[in-house]
């Protein structure tokens, strides 16, 4: 990995990533899951800009933030329910 | 007292960028609002690995360095009204007071439902370049790009930036309707070098016409998409497939002021006169809102519409300057017109409202959009519409009208507010 890194919290787990990336670019590149829709199926980012809601997780404990407009900080945070 | 500001502009992409620009040069106190964290917008997005092009950059410095005018990043717009607009931030909500407004928020892409639409690692052709240009590592990743229009070529360019490699483009219109559209290109030669650099940056990779992706399933650890081209059948496997069908005009903002749209067409528009003046007093629009008509476009009519929110002349050939671009607009929709087929791939088990996990024939079950949405909840979840709407009006089955706030799900500190209430309306109660 080049550049600098931060750590997060994901479900629980300490993971590194770039330190510029969007959360949903952070959890895309590690292959981790995001949501699961309200009949139970996996649902993963779509749009990439704010409109389809698909990437939506918990951040610092706020639910339902869309991981694709949040910028990744050290120590941040993020839980899914996938 | 909510802060006041003589020209407030919605958006920071290309056309926000330049009417602040032209507002602030024409002496006005400009606000800037846009939702993501940098400038930029859509097109123009930050690449967290490449940075932003050349002409971004610039005009980016252009608008932001002057002392006129004040960005707000990471701000959404939850509701508007007579010269105030209801703002929030990742801290707060507050009201922000403008003499005029500018809309300036651009298109969205237009998604269209097929079966294995929903699954992950199925994405928008736009939404892959956002994804990428935020730092989605495509290292390794096997990418089939497929929808309609030149931003395929551009995702494919980005994806193999980003280290994807692109296993085919597969564009619904035909081979002889792309024929024609790079034939008539020579009217603008910037678009002319812009589809030879990318052709160039896309070589060895497949580019096929008249072929549609009608389906795709989940693998053990990857996508299985079924094509139908002039070959007829196909399966392909692949790691990402991104598709896009073209962009559509966000009239969210225009529709809750009341600003006239044209609705005598699929995907409505803000209407506005020569100097982008909507249907409202001291209400301005430009770019993709009104058409989508590309970046060009949208830095032409952003100017326009900076200089007559100021109240100042508009040179004449600025005006001959957007109908040049503005004629591009209409060269591209006609030869990308959507063939029925892309219509007609969603099966009555397929997933169409996303939010809410509607399938397409409990929604065709209902005569009108609003009472599809009455009975099964269709455009009712978080993205308010946004993906199902445009795709329902799409497959022909009613565009929706309203444009109620709040614009996009709020904090409850935010609407919950005395100071903040002006803005919105008063409870109604529940009506049909």
């Amino acid at each position: 990995m080049t550049g600098a890194v931060v750590h997060l919290i994901l479900d629980g787990r300490r993971v590194e990533v770039r330190s510029t990336i969007s959360v949903a670019a952070a959890l895309l590149t590690l292959g981790h899951p995001f949501r699961r829709s309200v009949s139970g199926e996996r649902r993963a980012p779509v749009c990439g800009m704010g409109i389809c809601f698909e990437c939506r997780v918990n951040i610092d404990g706020a639910a339902q933030q869309r991981a694709c407009q949040v910028t990744v900080r050290d120590g941040m945070r993020v839980d899914t329910d996938a | 007292m909510p802060r006041a500001f003589d020209v407030a502009v919605v958006g920071a992409g290309p056309a926000g960028l330049a009417a602040a620009h032209a507002a602030a040069g024409a002496g006005k106190r400009v606000v800037l609002i846009d939702s993501q964290p940098a400038a930029g917008g859509q097109v123009w997005r930050k690449d967290t690995s490449h940075g932003y092009p050349t002409a971004a950059n610039r005009a980016i410095d252009d608008a932001l360095s002057s002392d006129n005018v004040t960005f707000l990043p990471e701000t959404q717009v939850i509701a508007v009204d007579e010269g105030q607009l209801l703002l929030q931030d990742p801290r707060r909500g507050y009201l922000l007071a403008c003499r005029s407004l500018v809309i300036a928020q651009g298109g969205r892409e237009l998604l269209l439902p097929f079966p294995g639409w929903t699954l992950p690692g199925v994405v928008g052709a736009g939404g892959l370049q956002a994804l990428a240009k935020q730092g989605w590592s495509l290292e390794g990743k096997r990418i089939l790009i497929a929808g309609s229009g030149p931003l395929l070529l551009a995702a494919a360019h980005t994806a193999r930036r980003h280290g994807g490699t692109v296993v085919g483009i597969h564009e619904q219109a035909s081979a002889a309707q792309v024929h024609r559209f790079a034939a008539g290109l020579w009217r603008w030669p910037s678009k002319l070098a812009q589809a030879a650099t990318l052709m160039s940056a896309l070589t060895g990779i497949p580019y096929r016409k008249g072929s549609v992706v009608t389906a795709a399933h989940a693998t053990d650890h990857a996508t299985r998409v079924t094509i139908e081209g002039p070959r007829g059948n196909e399966s392909v496997e692949c790691d990402i497939l991104a598709v896009g069908y073209g962009l559509v005009p966000d009239v969210s903002l225009a529709r809750q002021l009341g600003c006239v749209v044209r609705s005598d067409i699929v995907h409505p528009q803000v209407d506005v006169d020569r100097s982008q003046k909507t249907s409202r007093e001291r209400t301005f629009a430009a770019g993709e809102v009104c058409g989508i008509g590309g970046r060009d476009c949208a830095r032409i009519e952003g100017r326009i519409a900076g200089l007559a929110a100021a109240g100042a002349p508009v040179p004449s050939s600025l005006l001959r300057q957007r109908d040049h671009a503005r004629a591009f607009s209409r060269h591209l929709h006609t030869h990308f017109a959507l063939s029925p087929a892309v219509r007609m791939l969603a099966r009555p088990d397929t997933v169409v409202c996303r939010c809410e996990d509607v399938r397409y024939g409990a929604i065709t079950a209902h005569g009108d959009a609003r009472s599809a949405k009455l009975a099964t909840r269709c455009g009712m979840g978080a993205c308010q519409g946004r993906v199902c709407g445009s795709a329902m009006a799409e497959l022909g089955h009613g565009a929706r009208t309203d444009a109620r706030p709040p614009l996009f799900p709020a904090r409850l500190s935010t609407l919950g507010d005395p100071e903040l209430h002006p803005i919105l309306p008063a409870p109604r109660g529940i009506h049909p």
